[in-house]
Parts: structure tokens; sequence; C-alpha cells
């Protein structure tokens, strides 16, 4: 394996709200070898302006995340949600604005855009990240990772290799949580009882942690069971990755 | 830039395009419906998995899908060649050709040719069409009885009820809730009446067989419409259909313009995709095809009345004219978690579900279903179904982006949605603006107890009714990048 300068894109939420999740990916991405940068202008990759119809105040977000980014060899985001938006919106916001040299730049930096998954096992041809993690898990697949990046079993196969962790599988897996960015405000009725339904798959697992490679649908699945105080937390995929025996 | 035909989208105040409240008003009274929740549950359930077993024998599938695909664009392309060549054919073969506008002038063209044959009463074929602009309700103004023949169907018509699904007219019913409707209803029905399905199938046969042998006239809709030889095709399961198609002396069908291909050999593409996609069956049990009149057999007269209503409106925008190559199966319903919670009524109009969230308020014109291209998390599950590919997330995403388009230039004030996007798009298009904000959203800090926040002032109520919120960390993890890799050790 070639050891990698790689570039992280933190995601606006959990670099403000779940710092742990970009702790995690940097601690890791250096366990296996490879030095991680963290460009410091970045800010968001404007899924939520583009979700909501705000397609041209998404436009300097698409051009910020491009100057950003685009001298960068790898890129590595802690979320499949906001890596979808990079690669498949970012060139279609340029165009719709009109400036296709844009849209061009973003296509070429989007490709090189990873969701974490991809990265460890396509790009870095990892299965075994060599973590420790005692504890019954469950993993919720989200639905752009599974079907916008189409990155299938690839998280499973990451957390099959964790040492002292019980996998447990999720029923109706595929199915969404109802987070959908403003669609949990806008329709807060119809998002909790899909929540309602994606609670209920996760507490008959009998899991400790449910797990994601989402932060915005672990705070959806994560606001519903601490309400409920269910007792069951919720983890990002990197976290998991990120522990070893001698870190716990 | 898009550029607008000459029709205009369908009138408002006809026609079943348009729901009385916008639509999470109407999911929340529906997702309190316990009854409506558990019938469409089990039911989206039971089709899924049908679909998913037949879909899987198929290698080809995705080719298929392509192929669908590819035809639809093309009849698209060229639909003015297409529905001249159809109408040409029709007219060579015995059968007469009406245009409609919209529905206004599709409902006179069909209530004048039922009064020209003197007759007060039809039969109708299942029809999307005809649910769409109203026709049973301007036919009754007219003075002439419609009778739904489809089960489903029927039972939405006895009950004085709404379709909610597009297959499944009355998936939000269970069998318990149809024999009372039958009860209630069919004149001479056995008072003994069990809710065993065949039961209520012979209840049924026995009533809508009178109807068959008395009408003469009778009313469909297309499945597709082949322009090389003037041929239409109707798909079902219960041969009412081809009841309603050979026994009537007068033959009126009403198709949407989109409902045209080029050849037969598109249709067996569709053949494939549609009874497989619809009701999870390799294929379906009849289908009816017919080419304008065939002289001492089925009806001596036939009447294509070809509606626009708000489609070559669709059809002017570049992304959202997809919604056009839509074969009606209803897959994506199935499919959705939204349209599994809520039904097929919150969706205001005949089109429900994923589908008619991006056909609706093209048909319409946007600001009359403002409130559907919103009622989708955008999780994808529908356009992964749709044996046509069309790509209704985006499409969803394109019509937000219009409807806010459209609003900007109306208002003169931005909203504060409006303001706050402009405003978060301005504080994070600079990473030192964004580092000030996320500082002042350490101010939320106040508002957690116990490491969470369980209750926010509006907008952001609408989350913390049902949700709790994480406490923002003293540190974010820019701070901790600065601190860990910049400091001088």
């Amino acid at each position: 394996m070639r050891f990698m300068r790689i570039a992280l894109f933190v995601t606006c939420l959990a670099d403000t709200l779940y710092p742990g999740v970009g702790r995690a990916t940097v601690t890791l991405l250096e366990r296996l070898g490879h030095q991680v940068e963290f460009p410091q202008r970045q800010t968001c990759c404007g899924q939520m302006h583009v979700n909501t119809g705000y397609q041209k105040d998404a436009l300097p977000l698409v051009r910020h995340y491009v100057e950003t980014f685009e001298h960068c060899e790898v890129i590595v985001a802690p979320s499949g949600s906001c890596v979808g938006s990079i690669r498949h919106q970012h060139p279609m916001v340029a165009r719709a604005c009109g400036d296709e040299r844009l849209a061009r730049r973003a296509e070429a930096a989007g490709g090189r855009t990873f969701e974490l998954s991809q990265l460890l096992v396509d790009v870095l041809g990892v299965d075994d990240v060599g973590a420790f993690y005692p504890h019954r898990v469950t993993y919720h697949p989200t639905c752009h990772s599974l079907r916008m990046l189409r990155v299938g079993d690839r998280p499973l196969r990451l957390l099959r290799h964790v040492e002292g962790l019980d996998l447990v599988e999720l029923p109706d897996a595929d199915v969404c949580c109802g987070f959908g960015g403003t669609f949990a405000v806008k329709n807060s009725d119809t998002s909790t009882a899909m929540l309602a339904d994606k609670m209920r798959s996760v507490l008959g697992t009998h899991a400790e942690v449910c797990s994601a490679s989402d932060s915005s649908c672990l705070m959806h699945i994560g606001g519903g069971l601490s309400r409920l105080r269910a007792g069951v937390k919720t983890v990002h995929l990197a976290e998991i990755l990120a522990a070893t025996r001698a870190g716990t | 830039m898009t550029t607008y035909l000459g029709l205009p989208t369908a009138p408002p105040g006809v026609g079943h395009l348009r729901g009385s409240e916008p639509f999470p008003a109407a999911a929340r009274r529906a997702l309190a419906d316990t009854q409506l929740r558990h019938n469409l549950a089990v039911a989206t359930a039971t089709i899924r998995a049908k679909r998913a077993e037949v879909v899987a024998e198929l290698g080809d599938w995705e080719e298929l899908r392509a192929a669908g695909q590819a035809a639809k664009a093309g009849a698209m392309q060229y639909l003015d060649r297409y529905l001249e060549q159809l109408e040409t054919q029709v007219q060579a073969r015995g059968g007469t050709v009406h245009w409609a506008r919209d529905a206004i002038e599709a409902n006179q063209i069909v209530a004048s040719l039922v009064e020209a044959t003197g007759s007060r009463e039809v039969v109708k074929v299942k029809s999307m069409a005809t649910d769409e602009i109203g026709l049973n309700e301007a036919l009754a103004a007219a003075g002439i009885t419609a009778y739904e023949t489809d089960l489903a169907e029927l039972i939405v018509q006895l009950g004085h009820d709404r379709p909610s699904h597009i297959l499944v007219p009355a998936i939000h019913r269970n069998r318990a809730e149809i024999r009372e409707i039958f009860l209630r209803e069919m004149a001479d029905v056995d008072p003994a009446l069990t809710d065993q399905p065949a039961a209520l199938a012979e209840a049924a046969r026995l009533y809508l067989r009178r109807r068959f042998l008395s009408a003469r006239v009778g009313i469909s809709g297309a499945n597709f419409a082949i322009a090389e030889t003037g041929t239409i095709c109707v798909v079902e399961s219960e041969g009412n259909g081809r009841m309603c198609v050979t026994l009537p002396d007068t033959l009126i069908t009403v198709a949407g313009i989109e409902k045209v291909l080029p050849s037969w050999a598109d249709l067996s593409v569709f053949m494939q995709l549609l009874p497989r996609s619809s009701t999870g069956e390799r294929m379906n049990p009849y289908t009816s095809m017919w080419t304008g009149v065939t002289p001492g057999d089925g009806p001596q007269q036939f009447h294509l009345v070809l509606l626009d209503n708000g489609r070559t409106a669709a059809l002017a925008d570049q992304t959202g004219r997809q919604v056009l190559h839509c074969i009606r199966c209803s897959a994506c319903l199935n499919v959705c978690p939204v349209y599994e919670r809520v039904g097929g009524h919150a969706y205001g109009s005949v089109y429900p579900g994923p589908i008619g969230a991006v056909l609706s308020p093209q048909l319409t014109g946007i600001e009359e279903n403002a409130t559907l291209p919103y009622a989708s998390s955008l999780c994808g599950a529908c356009y992964d179904a749709c044996p046509v590919k069309i790509d209704i997330p985006s499409v969803l995403v394109h019509l937000r982006a219009r409807h806010v388009d459209e609003a900007r230039k109306d208002r003169r004030l931005p909203g504060p949605e409006a303001i706050a996007m402009a405003a978060a798009s301005w504080m994070m298009a600079g990473s030192g603006r964004f580092a000030a904000a996320q500082r002042a959203g350490r101010l939320a800090r106040p508002f957690g107890r116990r490491g969470r926040i369980s209750r926010l002032p509006p907008p952001l109520s609408a989350w913390t009714r049902t949700r709790d919120l994480p406490v923002p960390p003293a540190q974010t993890f820019r701070q901790w990048w600065r601190d860990e890799h910049e400091k001088p050790s």
C-alpha cells in the first residue's frame, strides 16, 4: 500500500456538533500510516441549499469547495450524503447557473472525493483497520451512501473485521430514517413517523450501539433514541474504526 | 432558461390534481389513522416482495429499464410527429380523434359523445386520465351515470371516496371496510355477505355483470397508443376492461398525449417492464388491443380523446419532462417510506407518492401544488424502482428550485427562509465567517440539559418536539486541529 496525503473535508455538521468524528477520522488514517491535512478554508458542501431549492445560493459554496480542494490528490469526508452532493449536485448546480468551467472543475474535484468506507476499501485497499470495539452494534447504511454512492457492503466489511464487535443485522436497513435535511422540519410529523419505525428496528436488535457513516442521519436517529431514553448510543463508523485496545 | 409552449396548464377547479390543504397538514391527519397505516404497511410490503421476486428473475432488468427510458425519450422528442401519425392511423381504420387542451374540453367532448348515443349510462375501465379530469363528476352534471368496473375503483366509487394509489385505488381499505361498503351501497346484495375475498369478489361480479350487459357506451384510458398502426392497448387484471372495450356499441378512450409509442417493437419492452413493476406478475391476465373499428365485431363507434391538461407545459421543462415517461406502474409508491406512512390522499391529487410529487405540480403549475416537491426525504428508493429510470429525486430538487425562483420573482420581500438561506450562503462562503458563526452557535449551550437540547424556539421547535439535539461541544473540530497541529510545542 502506498502512503498517501489525504485531505479531510470534515463537513460543517461534524465540525460544529460532532468534532469527535473528525478526530476519529484523523486518528484512523494516521494509524494506517497516511498523512492527513485539513485545509482550513473549508466550510460546507451546500447540500442543504440545493435540496431546499436555493441553488443560486449554493453556487458560492460549490465554488468555495472547488477552490479549497481542487489542488488535493485525495479527499475524504466522513459522510455519504455530503460526498453524494459533491459528486452529483456540484456539477449540476454550476451548470444550472451557466458556469460550465466551474462544472468541469467540480467534476474533477468530486471524482477525487471519497466517503470514508470507499476510501478505506477501494483506495487504500484495507478491510481490517486493526480496531477493537467490544460492543453489540447494528448498522444503518444511510440512503445516499447506498443509492447515490453505491457503497454496498463496504462499511459492513470493515465492521466485521473489528475485534470484539458483535454485528447484528438491522431489519429494513435500507429504509430511510426520515431525516432528509429540511424535510425533518418542514414535514416533521412524517419524518417522525419514519423515525419511529427506524427506532423500532434498532431497538429490536438489542444492540447497544447504532452506527452509520453520516452524522446527520445519526443526529436524527440519536435524537429520537435520546428523547425516548432508549439506552442505545449512536456512534459514527469512523469512531468505531478508530477505537483500539490501547485506546479503550 | 425555460421556455413555455402555447398550451396552459390544467385549469383550477376541474379534475383532481390539487388538494384542499398543504401536504404537511394532510399528512399529519393521515398519520394519526392507525387503521390506514396498518393497511398500507401490509399492502405495500406484499407488493414490494412480489415485485422484487419477479424482477430478480430477469438477468437483463437494467437493460430493459434503459430500453424503456430510451423509447420514452424518443417518443417525447418527436411527440408532434407521432401524435399526428396516431391520428391518421386511427382515422384510417374508422375511429375518430379529438384533441382536448385541458380537463374542461375533454369532459365536454366525452359528455357530448355520450349524449349523442342517447344513452344515460356508461361503464368504465380503470383510468387515471379520466380520474385526473374529474370525468365522472362532469358526466353526472350532464345527467349521465358512470359505473366504475375495476373492483378497487368500484369500492372507491361506492364508498364516495377518493382513490389513494395508482394501481390499487382502495389500498387504504381493508376487507371488513369493503364488506360494510357493499352491504350499504349494493341494492340486492346478500345480507349474509362475509369479508372473505372470494365472497366480496363474487358480490362485485354479480353487481357488475348487469352493468356490462346493459351498457351501450364504454369509456377507457390507454396504457399505450401505438402510432404506426393506431392501436390502443389496455393492460388489466380482472377482465372488466375486456368487457368494457368489447361489449358496448360505442367506445371512448381518453389518453394523455404522452401515452404514444412509435412502434410495436417499443411495446414489447413495456410489456415486460409494466406487469413486473406494477402487480409483481410476469404477465398481467388481460391485455386488450384494438385498432379503430372492426365491422361486425366489438364497438362500431370508436373515439380517441387526446388530452394535454398541462402536459406540453411539462414537456417544455428540460429536467422535468422525464416525468412524462411514467407508465403508471406505481412501483415508486410501494417503495416510498413517505407514501407508506401517509397514504395517497395526503398528496391531494389522483397521482400520489413520489411520481405524484413531481407530476402534479408540473401539470397544475408549481404554485398550486407548492408543498408536494418537499414531500420527500430524497432517499432515492423511487429512482431505483422506476422501470423507466425517472430520476425523481433530481426532479424534486429541480422543482424546489423553480418554486423558490418563482416566489422570488413574485414577492418583493424575501421570506424568513430565503433570508436564512442567503445568510447561510454568505456565512459559509468564507471560513472566517463560518468560524464566527460556530462560536455564535455555542450560544445554544445554555439550552442543554445533561448533554441534550430538548426544546428550541420555532422553526427548530419542529425538530425538538419529537427529537433531542446534542449540545454544541466546547471545541469545534477546527479549533482542535489548530491546537494539535499548529501551535508550536
